[in-house]
């Protein structure tokens, strides 16, 4: 019996080395280190934003008449194509990995470079979006809706920045030869992050902005 | 040598440009596909959001919500293509987020009447009602 579990992980774990298609050391269940402690990470930072996006859901009306809520001050179509940049920046990070699949580094160099342009473009929308709403008067300390709104808007805004600043490593690592398609598995858990980033706004975007109060 | 190691160096990792061994993967024009109907999904809750439907808008939005948010786990990030340990990964972490924030929310009333729900109460005076 025992001996069957040990054969069935077995296949497993060549299964995924097989999958992975990329070569690391051999690991217990066939995928890299890297990879498994990537997964885990986004694992917790479900945690993370849940808490952020819950606090904001419970807090969103607890404003004292008379100052400005987050609902009182959204722009949604602004919002919207800001939404859509991010979405469209996960098709071009999937597009980035492929062709780096296919070792086709400088059509990888393009899409990555897409991808932190488009992600550059949302935090520069998120930031005029800031300025806006402080000088319609609703700032962090105007009351706990506000506050609660630019802690988890300004986390996942952070979250994209770092991505951003990833992803051009990455181009500047693949410009100088020092990443190879034979190490495509780092493009694709910086992928995984930004991906992340991105279905965590697809989150944020319907609960924050679009849900009535 | 364990069974593993000698699976591994039976099967030796191919490299990477050969991920698309991967034959389930989908191809550049799925993801193309996808991306549209992630926009085509995104700008109806937008034009949900302005119609007046009464109670069945935010119903509405989430199911749009999680759709979009399962189509790009699942596709861009492969997670239906992986292996079953990073999908339980995720998926553990997801679950624990979603079990726990849902239990909090029940707590603060948010799935009853909605005169009961505190945050409510709380738009007319500052303070809490209960």
């Amino acid at each position: 019996m025992a001996a069957v579990a040990v054969e069935h992980g077995a296949d497993e774990a060549e299964h995924n080395a097989e999958a992975s298609g990329h070569a690391h050391p051999p690991t217990n269940t066939g995928i890299s280190n890297d990879k498994v402690a990537m997964w885990a990470f986004l694992g917790s930072e479900c945690l993370l934003f849940g808490a952020l996006i819950s606090t904001f859901f419970l807090y969103r009306s607890r404003a004292p008449l008379g100052t400005v809520k987050p609902h009182d001050v959204y722009d949604i179509p602004f919002t919207s194509v800001s939404s859509f940049i991010l979405l469209m920046s996960s098709l071009t990070m999937v597009l980035a990995l492929s062709a780096f699949n296919r070792a086709d580094s400088r059509r990888a160099m393009v899409w990555l470079s897409a991808t932190a342009l488009l992600g550059a473009t949302f935090l520069g929308g998120q930031i005029y979006e800031f300025t806006v709403f402080i000088r319609e008067g609703m700032t962090m300390k105007t009351n706990p809706a506000s506050s609660s709104f630019y802690v988890l808007t300004g986390f996942h805004g952070t979250h994209v920045g770092i991505g951003v600043l990833i992803l051009l490593a990455l181009v500047i690592l693949i410009a100088k030869g020092r990443l190879t398609p034979e190490r495509a598995e780092t493009v694709e858990i910086a992928g995984l992050y930004w991906h992340f980033v991105d279905v965590v706004w697809v989150v944020v975007f319907t609960v924050v902005y679009l849900l009535p109060l | 040598m364990t069974t593993v190691e000698q699976a591994h160096d039976d099967h030796p990792a191919e490299p990477a440009h050969d991920d698309h061994a991967h034959d389930d993967h989908p191809t550049e024009k799925k993801y193309w596909i996808i991306a549209l109907i992630l926009a085509v999904i995104t700008a109806v809750e937008v034009a949900l959001s302005y119609i007046d439907l009464g109670d069945a808008v935010a119903p509405l939005l989430l199911i749009g919500m999680v759709m979009k948010f399962f189509i790009v786990a699942s596709y861009f990030m492969h997670l239906k293509f992986d292996s079953r340990v990073t999908r339980r990964l995720f998926i553990s972490g997801l679950a624990l987020a979603v079990t726990c924030y849902l239990a909090m929310f029940m707590m603060f009333r948010q799935f009853g009447p909605r005169e009961d729900r505190q945050d409510i109460n709380l738009i007319e005076t500052g303070v809490p009602q209960r």
